[in-house]
């Protein structure tokens, strides 16, 4: 059996909908957190194998995008998350809603 | 000099408007003296500047004087006009108006709002000016109602009295259907012309409209139902007996002397366009002599020295209107001179009067003033000869000029003759029983009061006004017609009525007098002679309500108007417009309440949905083979 192109795609979308599902199913933000993690990855991986089987570079490329922004993201996100958790000794994101979201 | 002329529009102006933001500074009564003098430099301009049209030959043509561009894309231009009619009716205007702005010092003394009643007059004489100055009917009808606003202005001045600020609000709307009638002849006239310049408009009238067309009859009545309402004649003529209501300054300057004369002004004004249309100048001719006798009649049962007045002017104004009317412009112009001159002195002796008997205006409550009231009585009893049209005072000349004219002109105006002379002896008539009840007899004042003569500051125009009156009418005797002369370059090319030749004339003029006689007599030997009639019954209440028009009109028009109104109000707007905003309003609620549901606040059910389209759009990808 030949690992092709096609299965590092359906790779991809699978961990993307366990990342998807996580997010929307749990309501504990650094869980949360988590999945969007998941589900940026997922899209990393897709990209490399396009890029791959297209024998194109763009794909890397948007690829070293995503996980520049993504260490930027995570830094601030975490942080936030941290401070809540410690303010209200809670991470639900139901209970956080001091914004009036 | 010619150059200056809008000086003697700037400064009753600069007058009005100084007195308004300085007025309380200079207080009373300096700022009396200050608006008398800006006037008066107004007449002293005019004066000057109409010394050219006394010489005749080319220092008579009329002048224009162009001060700026108005509105460029009509091409409609803000300027003046400067020939022997506009010339007459400034002298005439600033010449009284002076004379009244100086009794007015005295007559408004201890009122508290003196400074902003000579605001309003210089206001007014401004205004007036703008009307007869223009040289296009855009400026004039811009002056036409600046002294509507005046008017009201003044009428209401003593807003405080509930029938004082009702009858400024009757005058002006009154004076809107008149205003609209003149604002669609003015449209009319641009259409037809592309101008409404008088130059542009009265040279080429015979080309443009056909003589006795339709387009000429509708401009010239609807010009005419403009001058019916700022003149008071029938229909129109219900506000003047109102506007009694104001000062009686106002009286005598407003509705006596100037603004009522402004529709006779437009009427000779445009005499080139009912040269045009026979019929509307019949129409003229019949709606003054009409307006002439009925008032006349009205003025008879009146038991108010204003009132009689009032009535007796819309009577005198159908005489200028049957002048007008019949191609006499000059005669017309005459009549409304000899009158500015006789009827501001009359409702400025009733206001001497009314002042010596401490705001008392009934005549049955006056009587044997004559002896209290010297000053008073001599120039009143000039004006009332005047008015009565006893030769050789002023009203005598002007008013048998008319009838004349009338008379030559044959066929249907004979008639209008005819009524014309009843008319003048009913006018004797009426001025008789004025002047008897008023000075002659026994006094028959309220108990406390005592009359005194004015001071001199009101009793010094009477007699100026008292001397016009008497010798005004000397200018244009059917031997010597100075005016008539003066008067050529306006009426250039205008086919005028004519005077009838030789002994009819001598005749005309005996009739007319005999009828004067036959009034005054007739009033002495009831008023006079006898003891005084009783006048209460019903015929002489129904009189004295002026027949009562005034619950007719209010019965079929104002009455279904406020109904109109008040549906319109309550039903139309509150129901139907309202109705519809409101269901607009009420639909957007409804269909947000309905949305609102789905902005739970909870991110993860934005999460789910945002999850959902994105599925749903792959999903039209894949069954539509890729690309969208």
């Amino acid at each position: 059996m030949e690992v092709t192109g096609g299965w590092y795609m359906a790779l991809g979308a699978v961990l993307f909908s366990i990342g998807a599902a996580g997010l929307l199913l749990r309501r504990n933000a650094l869980v949360m957190f988590m999945s969007i993690e998941l589900m940026l990855n997922a899209v990393n991986l897709s990209f490399v194998a396009a890029g791959n089987e297209l024998g194109s570079l763009d794909g890397q490329l948007a690829v070293l995008f995503v996980m520049v922004v993504a260490a930027a993201e995570v830094t601030v996100g975490l942080a936030i998350i941290v401070m809540v958790f410690r303010r209200r000794a809670t991470a639900s994101v139901d209970e956080l809603s001091g914004m009036g979201g | 000099m010619t150059d200056l002329i809008w000086l003697v529009i700037a400064l009753p102006l600069l007058g009005a408007v100084g007195l308004l933001f300085l007025g309380r500074r200079l207080g009373e009564p300096a700022a009396g003296w200050v608006a008398s003098a800006t006037v008066v430099v107004s007449f002293l301009i005019a004066l000057v500047a109409a010394i050219d049209f006394f010489g005749g030959g080319a220092g008579a043509e009329p002048q224009r004087v162009m001060l700026f561009e108005w509105i460029p894309g009509l091409g409609i231009d803000f300027q003046l006009l400067w020939d022997p009619l506009s010339a007459l009716m400034t002298l005439v205007v600033t010449g009284v108006g002076a004379l009244i702005h100086v009794y007015s010092i005295g007559y408004m003394h201890g009122d508290a709002r003196f400074v902003r009643f000579f605001s309003y007059l210089n206001l007014f004489i401004m205004s007036m000016l703008t009307l007869v100055l223009g040289d296009n009917f855009a400026v004039l009808f811009i002056g036409w109602e600046l002294v509507g606003l005046s008017s009201y202005l003044l009428i209401s001045f003593w807003f405080e009295k509930p029938s004082a600020a009702a009858a400024g609000k009757k005058a002006f709307v009154v004076n809107r259907i008149g205003d609209l009638g003149f604002l669609v002849a003015l449209m009319l006239i641009f259409a037809t012309f592309g101008s409404l310049a008088f130059g542009d408009v009265f040279s080429r009238a015979p080309d443009l409209l056909k003589h006795g067309g339709t387009t000429a009859t509708a401009i010239t009545l609807l010009l005419l139902l403009g001058a019916a309402g700022k003149s008071a004649q029938l229909p129109l003529y219900v506000w003047l007996p109102d506007a009694m209501e104001g000062p009686t300054p106002v009286s005598a300057l407003i509705h006596a002397a100037t603004m009522v004369t402004a529709g006779v002004y437009m009427v000779a004004r445009t005499g080139a366009l009912f040269e045009l249309a026979p019929f509307s100048a019949g129409v003229v001719a019949t709606v003054g002599t009409v307006t002439a006798l009925y008032a006349a009649t009205i003025a008879i049962g009146q038991r108010d020295i204003k009132r009689i007045l009032a009535y007796s002017t819309i009577s005198q104004l159908g005489y200028m209107f049957l002048g007008v009317g019949v191609a006499a412009y000059v005669a017309g112009t005459f009549h409304l001179m000899t009158h500015s001159f006789f009827k501001a002195l009359l409702f400025l002796g009733a206001g001497s009067v009314i002042h010596a008997m401490a705001g008392e205006q009934g005549v049955w409550k006056m009587g044997g003033l004559r002896k209290v009231l010297p000053v008073t009585y001599a120039t009143m009893a000039v004006a009332w000869l005047a008015i009565s049209g006893i030769p050789p005072f002023s009203g005598f000349w002007s008013k048998d000029e008319i009838l004349a004219v009338t008379f030559a002109k044959g066929g249907w105006y004979v008639a209008l003759w005819a009524v014309g002379v009843v008319t003048a002896g009913l006018t004797a008539f009426y001025m008789s029983r004025l002047i008897f009840l008023t000075f002659w007899g026994a006094p028959r004042w309220d108990e406390g009061v005592e009359p005194h003569e004015s001071p001199s500051v009101m009793t010094r125009p009477l007699l100026a006004l008292a001397a016009l009156a008497a010798v005004g009418g000397l200018v244009n005797m059917p031997w010597t017609p100075a005016l008539e002369h003066f008067m050529e370059p306006a009426f250039a090319g205008l086919h005028q009525g004519h005077l009838p030749s030789g002994a009819t004339s001598w005749l005309l003029g005996a009739i007319s007098v005999g009828a004067a006689v036959i009034g005054i007599l007739y009033g002495y030997r009831r008023y006079v002679a006898a003891t005084l009639p009783d006048e209460t019954g019903a015929g002489w209440d129904l009189l004295e309500q002026g027949y009562r028009v005034d619950d007719l009109y209010g019965a079929t028009v104002v009455l279904p108007g406020k109904r109109v109104a008040e549906a319109m109000a309550f039903q139309a707007d509150a129901k139907v417009l309202d109705g519809a905003v409101n269901g607009v309003g009420a639909a957007v609620k409804e269909i947000a309440a309905r949305l609102k549901p789905i902005q739970s606040g909870l991110v993860r059910s934005y999460g789910a949905a945002i999850l959902l389209g994105a599925v749903g759009v792959l999903l039209v990808m894949l069954l539509r083979g890729g690309g969208l």
